[in-house]
């Protein structure tokens, strides 16, 4: 089963530790926020997504099953 | 022509509107359209035949709406969303203080369908009351209406907003699903309409479908109310069949007071389009569409050749970033420096490479809210580097002597107010309210 990874825009506070462990799916904008232009996880980076999401302060990153 | 038959032509909406600020009363009311019918079992499927879309914004089919939450259980509410946050649309607040009946008709046939025990009727910054308390006071249906009052702010009408406030909460927008129709006032199923919709509601369950349809096009059925101001005679709300050529428009209107540069046609969610592509279109979403817009609430702004585009769109995105919601920081901070941008390119003191840093900021931004505000928000920005590309070259290199063009804006609530001050109703029976 695919997985993807979405930000709660409310959440998220722009701590940017998600593109440090996740720099191939999650990108900046200008102010910090992160971008996700494609938000489908190839199975080898379930492991690192997992990690994104669970290092995430304030829970914003999430994984989720299709 | 008798009320039976309907009202062949137009108006319909405000047939039998007059100059005079009064309510109609309910014996007006049914003088010209005759009694409120009950809402039979097959009313949904008048609806759907019909074609019917929601007058809010999004165009989504009312029969499927009125579908998805009869068919669950427990229904809590109908909510007549009448907040009517876009600065430029008054024909929320027309129906609501000068034909209440017509709307809280329509309300009563949906409640009936969807089972709701209650409606309520949520107005507006500035929208008085007392027409539509006055009207709820003399009805006898056995339901339970009423008012509420809400907060001022653009995104204060958005849906889960609107949800969100009468639940008790802050009128801002929430993360959806759940949408109202699943969860909403109560944690119950809601439906949530627009007061046009429920105002064409009230005709389609007396006169049918097959009538509703007698005027409009195959794919947009019907008439629409459209807010039409800017460089025009006789700005106001007129009732319009789809398919009218926007020349016919603009003529509603008293025509235009000057020669036009370009049209913002759905408000400030909306799009620009320069007047030469924007005469050969039609009032029907297929044209809109083509080019890039929609009507949205109804909303058309002329812009005159004495004006400068980027100068009016300027403030319009800078009220637009001051009424973001503050919950989301892409659409806090990139509509903001979105607006600086463009400000800096009216007041001719941006850089070069100004434009294309705005229209990345643009393209970032997108689809990263938790609610459409910054979506809307972009999309005419958008539009704005589009059609004033000429402008924003010009700028670089000369000073601007354009007039203000005055587009209504937020707290500006100068565009309703003029209207009560009594201008001229033409010859479609346009009315400012």
């Amino acid at each position: 089963m695919s997985q993807r990874i979405r930000v709660n825009p409310i959440a998220c506070d722009a701590h940017g530790l998600c593109v440090e462990l996740l720099p191939e799916l999650i990108r900046l904008d200008d102010w910090g926020y992160p971008i996700i232009d494609d938000s489908r996880v190839p199975p080898e980076l379930v492991g690192l997504a997992k990690m994104a999401a669970d290092a995430c302060p304030t829970l914003a990153l999430v994984l989720e099953k299709e | 022509m008798s009320a039976r038959e309907g009202h062949h032509g137009l108006p319909r909406l405000l047939a039998g509107l007059d100059s005079t600020p009064a309510a109609m009363t309910l014996g007006e009311h049914e003088g010209i359209h005759g009694p409120l019918p009950a809402a039979g079992r097959g009313l949904i499927d008048e609806i759907g035949r019909s074609g019917l879309r929601g007058r809010g914004g999004a165009d989504f089919p009312t029969a499927v709406k009125l579908d998805a939450v009869a068919r669950r259980r427990r229904a809590s509410a109908v909510v007549v969303n009448a907040s009517e946050t876009e600065p430029a649309s008054a024909k929320d607040r027309l129906l609501i203080s000068r034909l209440p009946h017509l709307v809280l008709d329509g309300a009563v046939l949906a409640a009936e369908v969807c089972g709701a025990r209650e409606v309520i009727v949520k107005l507006g910054p500035g929208m008085s009351p007392a027409p539509v308390e006055a009207a709820i006071a003399v009805r006898s249906e056995g339901l339970s209406i009423g008012v509420f009052a809400g907060a001022d702010g653009y995104v204060t009408g958005e849906e889960s907003a609107v949800i969100n406030a009468l639940n008790g909460g802050p009128a801002i927008p929430v993360s959806v699903p759940p949408r109202p129709f699943e969860r909403g006032f109560r944690g119950r199923p809601t439906l949530i309409q627009n007061p046009e919709t429920l105002a064409q509601m009230a005709l389609i369950a007396r006169f049918g479908a097959e009538w509703f349809r007698e005027l409009g096009t195959e794919a947009d059925p019907g008439s629409a109310l459209v807010t039409i101001s800017g460089a025009v005679a006789a700005p106001g709300v007129y009732e319009l069949a789809f398919g009218t050529p926007m020349t016919d428009l603009l003529a509603a209107a008293g025509g235009p007071t000057e020669g036009l540069r370009a049209l913002l046609v759905g408000g400030y969610f909306g799009t620009w389009v320069e007047v030469e592509r924007a005469v050969n279109l039609r009032l029907a979403r297929e044209d809109l569409r083509s080019v890039g817009c929609t009507l949205g609430s109804g909303v058309l702004i002329a812009l005159g050749d004495s004006a400068c585009g980027l100068h009016e769109s300027a403030r319009v995105i800078d009220y637009l970033a001051r009424e973001s919601a503050g919950q989301c920081g892409p659409c806090v901070y990139g509509l903001r420096a979105i607006a600086d941008g463009v400000a800096a390119m009216a007041a001719g003191t941006a850089s070069r490479g100004e434009r294309e840093r705005v229209l990345r900021w643009t393209r970032d931004v997108r689809g990263r809210g938790a609610c459409h505000h910054p979506d809307g928000a972009v999309r005419f920005v958008q539009s704005v580097l589009e059609v004033f590309d000429e402008e924003i070259e010009g700028h670089l290199s000369a000073r601007c002597r354009a007039l203000p063009a005055g587009l209504p804006i937020g707290e500006d609530v100068a565009f309703a107010a003029a209207g009560a001050s009594g201008s001229p109703p033409s010859r479609r029976g346009s009315l400012w309210q």
